[in-house]
């Protein structure tokens, strides 16, 4: 099971994302820089939280149209299943690769705090760890992290099954239309999802709640 | 407009530049002729207080510096402290108040990258920070402005750079009205053989400007950061400074691959006074000349004099001194971040800083008197007004005082602020605000953990400075052990006013000694500081406000204490009190927050009763004993009881001693005391074998369990209840 992680200046869940991959897949991902036309064979790619190129753009906008993420959309389009949290989210929007937009909180202030989701969607290749209906723990940490769909779309992705993570219980922190946290593209290759499950996965987390998700994709693909 | 460089040098210009013209005269005196405009530039950059010291030096000469831990104390970008396994925590803490009031939201982000940049000048990766902040009276109409930029200042840097936010201080007072006070505190991990210094070393060797380019912003920074306020502050905004995170990370990671390339052979980051500051301070440290080529200095805007170059507080820039071998490797380096390599300069065997700019020598100055010949004063200070003793103590049921208490502004729960601030990024935070300290666990290794904690009662400190900065120190040595961390060593942020008022200089004196003996007492030596003056607009002047930053070592995470009651039925536990449990309400959170009064001495600190409890309470939680554990401080034993129940959401039954006040008991704030829980099966054998010996008291005063709090006879409060008043505060206030 081989694993890259994406990498652009401003991005600083990097580290973060690598240490999760490393201790739950057994292997340090490898990993693609911003310039890179080419991604090394793998079966995941992971983009990373962050403020790539400070985010003073729309977010994820510069990043979106630099050379490696033409290389995510290449492997994406073969199947290769893509993961993007938070920042990473925001640049698989801005790339074309899932549907929808991600405005400023509803508060207008960055968020920290731990929410809980319901797991939409349990049949997907990045949620087969988890039950339907499940509710786990998951921080966020974000300031534009607040999904928006036109009707049309938001009837497609909710009618699909693409919605696969929801906020539970009123703990939406930003506003999000009908409480998405997570979506799928159609394919259901690749996931963007604003929470951190990096930030859940072991003691010293206190909690493992975000650990089924590098579960279920590190083990599907295997 | 561009102002030539040989301007007459009028009585006007010199004070403008804040020189006084007995100041002026040494100048004279030093190069044996009149200097040039840019020449003027550099020694008032070189001689304000901020980057002088010049009224402080004389007082933080006496401060503990060493201990068997430190590794580098002050006098670099930040203090280095051994915390074994070859590794070392890197810690300053910094004031940005100034530019804050007049800019919050630049003024705060800068501060915060300041001190980011003084972390890994020296080789550390920033693991976590801190910011203690203070405020103007809530009512003030300029407060809630205030609190909403700085807030979103600090986080909007921090969170985009990418460190955890793991604690800090808000609080309000009417003495912050007109000045308040945004202390920055950042501590990173290093290998401690590879921290890097400012000295430069070898003569001919290039100096490289490494970074963001030079901009107008910031042009004479450090000389307003020196200066009082007035209504005419307004005006004064185009001094502070634009932060731009964005760079800032780059700079961090090509900073660390380029000293992991070995190419680096001094580093100073561009702080205060920028070019003029770091370039002096790399040669002047190295016994070596410096030369200047501004000519290729990168800019970001036209037509930049001399005087501006030299002068810029552009943020995001380091100076260094590069192995010449490794140039091409270096500027690969920074390529690849996308950032401005130039070099800009060489090393002189001459000991003359000279500076060239279009074919001109704007200066030649004698590179180490720059520094070693500033000005420094011992000025006059008046011994401070012993406080009157405490009058009459109004009287109010404890179950009707503690919801206004953990309700009111300066004891509510600062969650508004803190979740604006990123506390987990880095996957390392163990405790984030709320607790007694910040705990971040160190990467890679299997169960060590840094404790961080800031700390000052700039009440205490008014009443009696020798005192207030005593306690500022036992307080922070207190959060640290109350999480199971030995405390290791501590930074100093010294705000006060104007040190030519001798009351002000009275404060300042003492509040150094206070701290100094403290220091001393407790094994917390100091390896890193910064002093803020001239804190007074209008000729008022602030609460005087050492705020100290501390560090602490858990050897074993797993054991560590958090405030929170781990589960009900369990003994609650009074350590290191007095017979009555608590005593002393003069400048208490109870007088002030509830009857609007400020009056009495602040509690006495004994510091050899804070090291003995200490130690007895540090051995309890590293010996898996103690449940849970909370440091009392503002509000006493009662919110010390709130705050651990709250935290847990378990209440608690506690007694009262016979014929006490309760008043005193449940709210007096006398010191060195803390609160344990132990499981009943552990608490016979504890209060009968373990207590005894210690020389420490241990009461067990109550038991945890049940949706409340009850306290003596008071009625009973719901924890529910508490929590709505002690979270609603701060959000109610900001209006949302």
């Amino acid at each position: 099971m081989k694993s890259v992680v994406v990498l652009l200046p401003g991005l600083n869940r990097d580290r973060d994302m690598i240490a999760a991959l490393t201790k739950i897949g057994g292997r340090p991902p490898a990993t693609a820089w911003q310039t890179d036309t080419e991604i090394p064979d793998a079966d995941l790619i992971v983009i990373p939280g962050g403020f790539s190129f400070g985010d003073y753009l729309r977010c994820g906008a510069i990043a979106a149209r630099m050379p490696v993420m033409r290389a995510v959309a290449k492997k994406a389009e073969k199947g290769v299943k893509v993961i993007g949290v938070c920042n990473g989210f925001q640049i698989l929007l801005e790339a074309g690769l899932l549907p929808g937009a991600l405005m400023r909180n509803a508060s207008l202030r960055f968020v920290c705090r731990e929410v809980k989701l319901e797991v939409a969607n349990a049949d997907t290749a990045f949620t087969r760890s988890y039950a339907k209906g499940q509710i786990i723990r998951c921080p966020v940490a974000h300031h534009d992290g607040n999904y928006f769909a036109d009707e049309e779309t938001l009837a497609r992705i909710e009618g699909e099954g693409q919605v696969v993570f929801r906020y539970a219980e009123g703990t939406n922190p930003n506003g999000s239309i009908n409480d998405i946290a997570g979506i799928v593209n159609a394919r259901g290759n690749v996931l963007g999802l604003m929470p951190h499950p990096e930030n859940l996965i072991e003691a010293a987390h206190g909690g493992t709640d975000g650990r089924p998700l590098f579960e279920s994709v590190l083990g599907a693909a295997a | 407009m561009t102002i030539r460089n040989d301007i007459p040098i009028t009585e006007d210009l010199i004070a403008a530049h804040g020189l006084k013209p007995d100041e002026y005269q040494r100048i004279l005196d030093l190069i044996g002729r009149e200097p040039s405009f840019t020449e003027l530039g550099i020694f008032s950059a070189m001689w304000n207080e901020h980057c002088s010291y010049k009224s402080s030096k004389k007082w933080l000469r006496t401060l503990p510096t060493e201990g068997p831990r430190v590794i580098q104390g002050p006098g670099e970008n930040a203090g280095v402290v051994d915390i074994g396994d070859g590794q070392a925590v890197v810690f300053k803490m910094e004031s940005h108040n100034h530019p804050s009031y007049i800019e919050p939201y630049q003024g705060a982000a800068t501060g915060v990258g300041g001190i980011l940049r003084d972390v890994f000048t020296m080789g550390a990766r920033p693991i976590a920070a801190m910011n203690a902040l203070r405020f103007g009276e809530p009512d003030h109409p300029k407060t809630r402005h205030l609190v909403s930029g700085v807030v979103s200042g600090v986080g909007g840097y921090g969170n985009s750079f990418g460190v955890p936010t793991v604690g800090g201080e808000v609080q309000f007072d009417a003495r912050y009205n007109g000045n308040i006070l945004v202390n920055a505190f950042a501590a990173g991990l290093a290998d401690a053989n590879a921290i890097f210094y400012s000295r430069a070393e070898g003569v001919g060797l290039p100096v490289v400007y490494l970074g963001a380019k030079t901009g107008r912003d910031g042009v004479g920074g450090a000389t307003m950061a020196s200066a009082e306020f007035d209504d005419s502050i307004d005006e004064k905004r185009p001094t502070v400074q634009v932060g731009d995170p964005f760079t800032e990370k780059c700079l961090l990671e090509a900073c660390l691959e380029l000293m992991a390339s070995g190419a680096v052979i001094a580093i100073q980051d561009m702080g205060a006074a920028g070019l003029t500051c770091s370039a002096v301070e790399m040669g002047a440290k190295g016994d070596l000349g410096i030369r200047l080529d501004l000519d290729k200095v990168p800019v970001r805007e036209e037509r930049m004099s001399a005087y501006e170059m030299m002068l810029s507080e552009s943020q995001e820039r380091m100076l260094m001194v590069l192995r010449p071998e490794k140039e091409e490797e270096a500027k690969g380096i920074f390529r690849k971040w996308g950032l401005d390599f130039a070099v800009v300069g060489e090393t002189t065997d001459d000991l003359r800083f000279r500076v060239f700019h279009q074919g001109e020598e704007v200066a030649d100055l004698p590179i180490k008197k720059l520094g070693d010949e500033a000005p420094e004063y011992d000025r006059p200070w008046t011994e401070p007004e012993a406080p009157a003793p405490l009058a009459d103590v109004p009287a109010m049921d404890v179950a009707d005082a503690l919801p206004k208490l953990v309700g009111s502004p300066n004891l509510s729960s600062r969650r508004w602020v803190w979740e604006q601030y990123d506390t987990l990024i880095q996957g390392n935070s163990l405790q984030i605000p709320g607790g007694d300290a910040g705990v971040v666990r160190v990467e890679d290794h299997a169960t060590k953990a840094l404790a961080f904690s800031s700390d000052v009662n700039p009440r205490y400190c008014e009443a009696d400075p020798y005192q207030g900065g005593k306690q500022a120190v036992a307080e922070c040595w207190r959060n640290l052990t109350a999480t199971g961390a030995l405390p290791l060593a501590a930074t100093d942020n010294l705000n006060f006013g104007n040190p030519e008022r001798p009351q002000i200089m009275g404060q300042f004196v003492r509040a150094v000694q206070g701290i100094g003996e403290a220091c001393r007492a407790l094994d917390f030596p100091i390896v890193s500081g910064n002093v803020s003056l001239y804190n007074e607009t209008n000729g008022q002047g602030i609460l005087p406000t050492p705020t100290i930053a501390g560090v602490g070592l858990i050897d074993d995470w797993a054991r560590m204490a958090r405030i929170g009651f781990a589960a009900e039925g369990e003994a609650i536990v009074l350590v290191g009190a007095p017979a009555r449990w608590g005593t002393h309400l003069g400048q208490s959170a109870y007088m002030r927050e509830l009857f609007g009064r400020n009056d009495g001495p602040p509690p006495p600190v004994d510091l050899a009763h804070e090291r003995k409890a200490g130690d007895f309470v540090r051995a309890l939680i590293r010996d898996g004993l103690a449940t849970a554990c909370h440091d009392l401080s503002d509000g006493g034993l009662a919110v010390a009881l709130a705050e651990m129940a709250m935290a847990a959401g378990i209440g608690a039954t506690v007694n009262r001693p016979d014929g006490a006040d309760p008043a005193a008991t449940f709210f007096g704030e006398d010191q060195g005391r803390y609160l344990v829980t132990l499981s009943r099966a552990d608490v016979e054998r504890f209060l009968e074998e373990i207590a005894p010996g210690s020389g420490v008291s241990a009461v067990w005063i109550g038991t945890t369990g049940g949706p409340s709090l009850k306290l003596g006879e008071a009625r009973a409060i719901s924890v529910a209840e508490l929590k709505a008043a002690h979270e609603g505060w701060f959000a109610g206030f900001m209006g949302n």
